[in-house]
């Protein structure tokens, strides 16, 4: 049995954070009541005519900035052609022939080492309304709310060699949408979607297999699943001496297998051509250099940065550079006190745990950088103890309060002064002589006693490390 | 003394301002008229006889509106033009009942301007065709003979106007719908630069063609009318943003038509022509090189592709255009189907007529994979070598002169199983919709041997409807005006 090859390209739909729709006014909001979000423009009335909204020009020739594309200073928008309920007009404007952005690539971290994956265009289009079935009668009906929700493809090159590298293509892409703010990247609610291209070939073989296209992939992992299934299945059929047939095929979420759904032959011919009512897209070359001097910087120089000026490891820089906000977060905690490993470390586990289980983002978190820092800074310096430090973790997460306050209005500060100890000290030991002994016979186990008991007397205030080195210097 | 619905839209809007005339008696001019002649002439699919009278009660309450010029002016308009609350059929089964949302923006501008609608007119089944027999509803008749067509697509307006049920009508004109039935209906009939009028609330045909235009009784009304509903509208985006003179004073600054240099496109005076259009054309301009214009044989050589390009183009676009009318959201529904494609299916094959079905077809088949750079991409080609060719003639003319079409109005019946005849009659004017030109129809007399009207097609520079309406309107004052059509009493 030959040795195959995987062969991947991967088709994202971004849905663009634009408030209006691609050519009207009508609120994008996702979630509103069925069909209160539509106009006689979206909802493709006869007469109409669409006005493209500028942002979306905006977005788009960011995100081709940041994946380093060729800008095309004119593009062109076309009518695809096809009947579906949910698609009010009959035909979806989109571009074809001519995108808005040519040319580009993205530079992924793989197991193996970085990797370049070629981005082949983006271009922009709306997207169709939603079909919703009734369980009880033999009736469908259509929301029309996300028709002419601006979108964004992005095709990549057949650049991708296993489902580890489409992911990591994937979460690069996400990640740097998010960053330039012009997509949520909520893959559940759908606003990046994936398609996946995908063939097998005995590995050394230049031409590519027959390709699948699979669909209904709504999180990384079914991504991961349904690319491994279907390389898998193409394989099995090739070691049988079987052909793969060119289709496009749904992923089944349930049962993690890929179903055939059409064939090339029924396949629509969609009769693109441009759309009369359109106008050619004319971009300014003032308006692209504004819009690249308002680029952030992205997640991949920013993950590098982080590991040379903060000394992180891989992870934590993966991690904190996820997402812009998080390194937002993470850098203006760092600027408040300089221990940014210690920062790391807090935000990984404290912060992102009572996130999560709060059901918050970080740009929602109440407690601000400046006070993360300064709770860092009083664990660090002793002021409170690591356990008190957790707890006042929680109440200033909640209340956004001041630590310094809480731990001054709680009277947690540590009693760190030697000679208050050490009359503490001397009293428990007076009161367990027996102790003492045994201690001083080898029972070394007693210092923990010898602890709880000061513990209890300072109600546990006392600095633990200090306690134990007192009584060690009174008992030899 | 002539009655108040022969008055010209110029008259009457200057009766209303003095208050010699009030908005109801102006309403009542036209109802009446309309009651009396569509018996015969079947020119209107809809009449909004109460809503119009209502409309002119409150008009007169108020009393002239000195700054809206066309105010108490009853006017109809095609029915593919979107009216808040009216029905808009655009002359198919499949709207029957379709009822808008929203008013067109030549709408809502013709309000504004004080302006009255009192009906919407027959036209050949959304926009396709050019003698109003596609309408799915009734035909139209040509008012200077019954029996005859009144050209199409916008044919009921035409006919309305001529037969006086109006002041004006609006038309629109994707490949002569304007100027054909003007033509054949002796009215004057104006399709202005694409992009001059705003086609939202207009049902597209062929989007990259369609152009709303007047059709009056004289051109200083096409004037007035043109002037309430040009201009910039950010809703639709071909719409240009350019200045809009004013065409009224360009229209009386103008006594003769000395420095005029008008162009002769040898295609255009054919000897395939009847000889009566010929020379009823021939004596008009020569009359307006007796009002000191200079005549220029001039050639326009890629005519003859001009009808290929224009309906592979037209019919392209309509075929996308028209996949929204599937039974789904509005219009009519075949319930007897059951699966989703029969529904389509069926509503589309008995709400569509045969011509719009066979426009469909044609289109999806030039736009198919394998055809398309043979017929589509091809088409925009010669589309583009004809917009050089005028913008070369045009650099040497002021405006060109030629027949509308080259036979006056046919017998109804006579073409309707022809399609091909009558697209051919489409070659003197579809050329202007693909290069986005202004043309109007001017009546310049009746025919010697059918003594039915002949239309002198002018066409201008591209948004230079100023000169193109100047020089037709001193042709008009120097030529006689055509009697009142003779087929109704």
């Amino acid at each position: 049995m030959p040795d195959y090859e995987p062969v991947i390209g991967l088709e994202v739909h971004a849905q663009l954070k634009t408030k209006t729709k691609i050519f009207c006014s009508c609120s994008t909001n996702f979630g509103d009541e069925p069909n209160t979000n539509v106009c006689p423009v979206c909802a493709g009335m006869p007469g109409v005519l669409p006005v493209l909204n500028k942002k979306v020009l905006e977005f788009s020739v960011k995100t081709g900035l940041a994946v380093n594309c060729k800008i095309n200073m004119k593009s062109l928008f076309a009518r695809k052609n096809y009947f579906y309920p949910d698609l009010p007009k009959d035909y979806q404007i989109s571009m074809y022939e001519e995108p808005i952005c040519g040319p580009g690539r993205i530079d992924i971290e793989t197991s193996a080492g970085p990797k370049r994956i070629g981005v082949t265009r983006i271009h922009l289009e709306e997207d169709a309304g939603k079909s919703i079935h009734s369980p009880v009668e033999n009736v469908s009906f259509v929301d029309l709310n996300r028709t002419g929700v601006p979108l964004m493809e992005i095709v990549s090159e057949p650049d991708m060699r296993s489902p580890e590298e489409a992911v990591a293509y994937l979460k690069a892409l996400r990640a740097i949408l998010v960053y330039l703010d012009v997509c949520d990247g909520n893959m559940e609610e759908g606003s990046f979607r994936c398609d996946a291209n995908v063939s097998v070939r005995p590995r050394g073989q230049k031409e590519f297999g027959i390709r699948t296209e699979l669909k209904n992939m709504n999180s990384f992992r079914h991504v991961q699943r349904a690319l491994e299934y279907e390389i898998g299945r193409q394989c099995d059929l090739l070691d049988d001496g079987e052909k793969v047939v060119q289709e496009t095929r749904l992923f089944d979420t349930a049962k993690s297998v890929t179903v055939a759904m059409r064939t090339k032959e029924e396949a629509n011919d969609y009769r693109y051509f441009p759309d009369p009512d359109l106008p050619p897209v004319v971009l300014r070359q003032e308006w692209i250099d504004r819009w690249a001097s308002e680029l952030p910087e992205l997640p991949a120089p920013r993950r590098a940065r982080f590991l040379e000026q903060y000394g992180l490891p891989a992870d934590a820089a993966d991690l904190l550079t996820s997402e812009r906000a998080l390194a937002d977060y993470f850098e203006a905690a760092a600027a408040a006190y300089n221990e940014p490993k210690k920062i790391a470390n807090w935000i990984m586990t404290d912060l992102l745990r009572e996130l999560n289980q709060a059901h918050l983002s970080v740009s929602d978190c109440k407690l601000a950088p400046e006070g993360l820092a300064a709770l860092v800074r009083l664990v660090d310096e002793g002021v409170i103890s690591g356990k008190s430090g957790k707890d006042v973790f929680t109440e200033v997460f909640a209340s956004g309060e001041d630590p310094e306050a809480v731990v001054k209005a709680k009277g947690l500060v540590q009693i760190s002064d030697a000679s208050a100890l050490e009359e503490i000290v001397d009293k428990v030991l007076a009161a367990n002589p027996a102790e003492v002994e045994s201690y001083k016979g080898g029972k070394k186990k007693l210092m923990g006693f010898f602890v709880g008991q000061i513990m209890r007397e300072t109600k546990g205030q006392a600095n633990p490390g200090l306690v134990n080195q007192i009584i060690q210097k009174k008992l030899g | 003394m002539t009655r108040l619905y022969e008055s010209s839209l110029g008259e009457l809007a200057s009766a209303l301002q003095d208050r010699r005339v009030t908005a109801l008696e102006a309403v009542d001019a036209c109802l009446g008229r309309i009651t009396a002649t569509e018996p015969s002439l079947h020119a209107l699919i809809s009449i909004q006889g109460e809503e119009a009278k209502l409309r002119a009660k409150e008009l007169d309450a108020q009393g002239p509106q000195p700054d809206q010029p066309l105010w108490g002016v009853p006017i109809i308009l095609k029915d593919l033009l979107a009216v808040k609350g009216a029905p808009t059929t655009c002359g198919s089964k499949i709207l029957e009942n379709f009822v808008p949302v929203y008013d067109a923006h030549v709408v809502e501008k013709l309000k504004a301007a004080g302006a009255i609608l009192i009906g919407k007119a027959n036209m050949d089944e959304f926009a396709m065709g050019s003698s109003t027999e596609n309408s799915a509803f009734h035909t139209t008749a040509n008012p200077w003979d019954l029996k005859r067509a009144p050209g199409g697509s916008s044919g009921g307006s035409a006919a309305s106007v001529a037969a006086g049920q109006c002041f004006a009508a609006l038309g629109t004109d994707t490949g002569g719908s304007i100027r054909l039935p003007a033509s054949y209906c002796g009215v004057f009939g104006l399709k202005p630069s694409y992009g001059r009028v705003s086609r939202y609330g207009l049902v597209a045909y062929g989007s990259s063609l369609d152009q709303i235009g007047p059709l009056t009784r004289t051109v200083e009304d096409a004037a007035r009318v043109l002037q309430a509903i040009a201009g910039h509208d950010p809703r639709d985006s071909t719409s240009v943003n350019a200045e809009v003179p004013d065409y009224l004073a360009a229209l009386s600054e103008r006594r003769d038509l000395k420095g005029i240099t008008i162009g002769l496109p040898e295609e255009y005076w054919s000897e395939g022509n009847s000889p009566e259009v010929s020379k009823a054309c021939q004596w008009a301009v020569d009359n307006a090189r007796e009002l000191g214009a200079t005549l220029k044989p001039v050639s326009l050589k890629l005519t003859e592709y001009a009808v290929a390009a224009y309906y592979i183009i037209a019919m392209a676009e309509a075929s996308s255009n028209l996949a929204r009318f599937d039974g789904v959201r509005y219009g009519f529904r075949d319930k007897e189907a059951s699966e989703l494609i029969d529904m389509y299916t069926s509503s589309r094959t008995k709400g569509f007529g045969d011509e719009v079905q066979r426009r469909i077809i044609i289109g999806t088949y030039v736009l198919s994979a394998g055809y398309y750079d043979a017929y589509y991409r091809k088409a925009a080609k010669v589309r583009r070598l004809i917009r050089q060719d005028f913008d070369r003639v045009l650099g040497e003319c002021d405006v060109l002169a030629g027949p509308v079409c080259p036979v006056t109005a046919f017998p109804l019946g006579e073409k309707v199983s022809d399609p091909l005849t009558m697209y051919l009659m489409d070659e003197f004017t579809v050329s202007l919709n693909l290069a986005g030109l202004p043309g109007a129809s001017l009546p310049v007399g009746l025919g010697r041997d059918s003594s039915m009207p002949v239309g002198l097609q002018l066409i201008g520079r591209s948004f230079d409807e100023s000169l193109l309406l100047s020089v037709a309107g001193v042709l008009e004052r120097n030529l006689p005006r055509l009697p009142a059509p003779r087929g109704l009493a």
